[in-house]
């Protein structure tokens, strides 16, 4: 029998980063982010997607019709994230919404910067905050945070 | 910028620890010290390089440590003409089946035209310097020919 060496561990990453072509109309939705204008997109029944979609979600038919909407909305559902991990919007303990945006039908979700979770709650009123030095990228809106927060 | 955006990159990383267990420690621990060490099955006596602590047919463990001296019988080979990170193509990666393993491993050979490399090529590792060895495969930077005559075709015949 031999003696039970000391085990080892190694820290070890793996990492693919993809280079993806937007099309039209995710394209123009981070083209907007990078000017913090939030930018839907008509469906056939006549209700505002966010974010915007190529293709109906009914009729499957091609949508065009980009609609600009608020950068401020409603909490409609929410999880409270306790540990953040390496990579998630915030490094502290935030929550996930979904958020309708003054303008929109559709919930997008999002990280709510509401410090504590007894401060959430469905029906609330939040706010994008935005990176400086936007480059057209999902990141360039940091998170939501708590509308009354901004006076 | 007043482009609009039509690319946009989307990284996924997976970050994780690895614990290698037992039959890999040692394993790699012989590395650090120039050896190379497997395990042999009890039962089906074939040697696995590197060792699991136990046999994947037989379901027993391995306790059994064999030494090998690193030579090897190339098995499998590929010509490689696109660039990679830190290797410069043409190169050559091989299956190479250890002397007294009954398991493949794959390495790169170098020393040698990649036109020269062929099926039963005995070949050996080449270490990296002692003083910077590490419990990992890396100590071997890659296999050279050995010179010796080509090994028999059924020596390594199984593993093709």
């Amino acid at each position: 029998m031999t003696a039970v060496p000391e085990v080892l561990v190694a820290e070890h990453a793996i990492e693919y980063t993809y280079t993806r072509s937007t099309g039209p109309i995710i394209g123009a939705f981070l083209t907007g982010l990078r000017d913090k204008q939030i930018k839907g997109i008509r469906a056939i029944d006549g209700r505002v997607i966010v974010p915007p979609v190529e293709y109906d979600p009914v009729t499957s038919d091609d949508l065009h019709e980009l609609v600009d909407v608020g950068d401020a909305g409603v909490v409609t559902t929410w999880s409270w994230n306790a540990t953040p991990v390496a990579g998630q919007p915030l490094d502290r303990p935030f929550a996930w919404a979904l958020v309708r945006l003054d303008g929109a039908d559709t919930g997008m979700l999002a990280a709510v910067d509401a410090g504590d979770e007894a401060q959430m709650h469905t029906g609330m009123r939040v706010r994008a905050r935005w990176a400086d030095g936007r480059v057209g990228s999902i990141r360039d809106l940091l998170c939501f945070e708590l509308e009354g927060d901004l006076a | 910028m007043t482009e609009p955006v039509t690319m946009v990159e989307t990284p996924i990383r997976l970050d994780y620890s690895y614990t290698p267990g037992v039959a890999s420690s040692r394993f790699l621990r012989s590395l650090e010290h120039g050896q190379i060490v497997g395990q042999r099955c009890p039962r089906c006596l074939k040697v696995y390089m590197p060792p699991r602590g136990a046999c994947s047919m037989c379901g027993v463990a391995t306790d059994e440590e064999i030494v090998l001296d690193g030579k090897g019988t190339v098995t499998t080979f590929c010509v490689t003409n696109v660039p990679s990170p830190g290797l410069t193509p043409p190169y050559v990666t091989a299956w190479i089946r250890l002397d007294g393993a009954d398991i493949t491993s794959m390495f790169l050979i170098q020393e040698c035209d990649p036109a020269e490399v062929r099926l039963g090529m005995r070949v050996e590792p080449v270490w990296v310097d002692e003083s910077e060895r590490q419990p990992n495969l890396g100590n071997i930077r890659y296999y050279r020919p050995t010179g010796e005559p080509d090994a028999p075709y059924d020596d390594y015949k199984d593993y093709v």
